[in-house]
């Protein structure tokens, strides 16, 4: 089959090459839409300092027409007015602070992934805590229960002999 | 009996939670702005775009800014309440044009009635982030004083007009 040393063999019958071609056009329609993606998703700002901090603030933010997505991985259109608005901000040496407030004056705590120690998010901040100590406090209880109703019975004297017997036997 | 007893009592708990879960809307995100005066803004009317409308033209009655777009699917269906109300006379509606285009937004009011005194445009939907819009359509009551008293989140229904909006119309109507 392999005429001259060579690998892969070039020497490819006519069938076969058609084949490959056909293999190959196959492969390119496979990675195109994937190359054209790629080149959508190139970043649109301008600066790289202040895409870094808006990615950071806007990480922590969540888009509230998606609501399970950060304002940062959205690509809905609040999401994107959002991020303009950050950017604006970030321009005009707004504080993270200061731009976090401004979102949450407009669209309340929900927007914030990380919400604030308040009396209405006192059980979501310690709610799993209290139901650890309530399952802790219920497995030492019945731990303990349960130590105190299992009696040691001793062997009567002919269980004991009984037993010496089927030990013995056994080291034999 | 406390080993059944105590098992239903956390069953019992934990669908009292999922059942009142259940009933809740997560797409309603309770606004901020309630019971706080309305952004200021200032902008150009849609259909004369050389006047502007400034955010403290309307102090002294109560209205309503309807939050609307042409490539708003559900404005259409909440559309001929809006125009009903309008006829009605109760309140002044004014609709804040979201990210449109305006001579889309013209055709659009010219082929399913136009119920706003006035539209303004928000091209670039900067107002509509200081009022807080996610989702179109949204409207707020704002009261004599500009101070927002309700939003209704996504489309005006015949329900949301009798039980809530109206009646709240008509009692800040009375307030000095």
């Amino acid at each position: 089959m392999f005429k001259d040393n060579c690998f892969p063999c070039l020497k490819v019958p006519q069938l076969n090459r058609i084949k490959v071609w056909l293999l190959f056009a196959f492969l390119i329609l496979i990675i195109a839409p994937t190359l054209s993606w790629s080149k959508e998703a190139v970043p649109v700002a301008e600066d790289p300092e202040i895409e870094k901090r808006m990615l950071a603030l806007t990480m922590d933010l969540r888009c509230l027409v998606c609501q399970n997505e950060s304002i940062a991985d959205s690509r809905a259109d609040f999401s994107n007015d959002m991020r303009r608005e950050i950017r604006q901000k970030i321009k005009e040496n707004k504080s993270d602070e200061e731009i976090i407030q401004f979102l949450v004056d407009r669209y309340g705590d929900f927007v914030l992934y990380n919400p604030p120690v308040k009396p209405t998010t006192i059980l979501l901040w310690f709610g799993p805590i209290l139901l650890f100590m309530i399952g802790f406090v219920s497995l030492l209880t019945y731990l303990k229960r349960r130590r105190e109703q299992i009696v040691e019975i001793p062997l009567s004297e002919a269980e004991q002999k009984k037993a010496e017997v089927l030990l013995g036997e056994k080291k034999r | 009996m406390m080993r059944y007893l105590i098992p239903l009592f956390a069953f019992i708990v934990l669908a009292a939670f999922l059942l009142v879960g259940l009933t809740l809307n997560p797409r309603q995100v309770p606004s901020p702005l309630i019971d706080k005066p309305a952004p200021i803004f200032q902008l150009n009317h849609l259909h004369e775009p050389e006047k502007i409308l400034s955010s403290t033209d309307n102090l002294g009655k109560v209205w309503l800014l309807n939050v609307w777009a042409s490539w708003c699917v559900s404005c259409r269906d909440e559309h001929p309440l809006l125009v009903e109300l309008a006829k009605s006379g109760i309140v002044p509606i004014y609709g804040l044009n979201y990210k449109d285009e305006r001579t889309t937004a013209m055709q659009w009011l010219t082929r399913y009635g136009d119920p706003y005194a006035v539209s303004i445009v928000d091209a670039d939907g900067k107002v509509g982030i200081d009022f807080g819009v996610y989702g179109v359509p949204e409207t707020y009551i704002i009261d004599k004083k500009g101070i927002i008293r309700h939003k209704q989140i996504g489309p005006v229904t015949v329900d949301s007009l009798e039980k809530t909006i109206v009646p709240l119309i008509i009692e800040l109507q009375k307030q000095v």
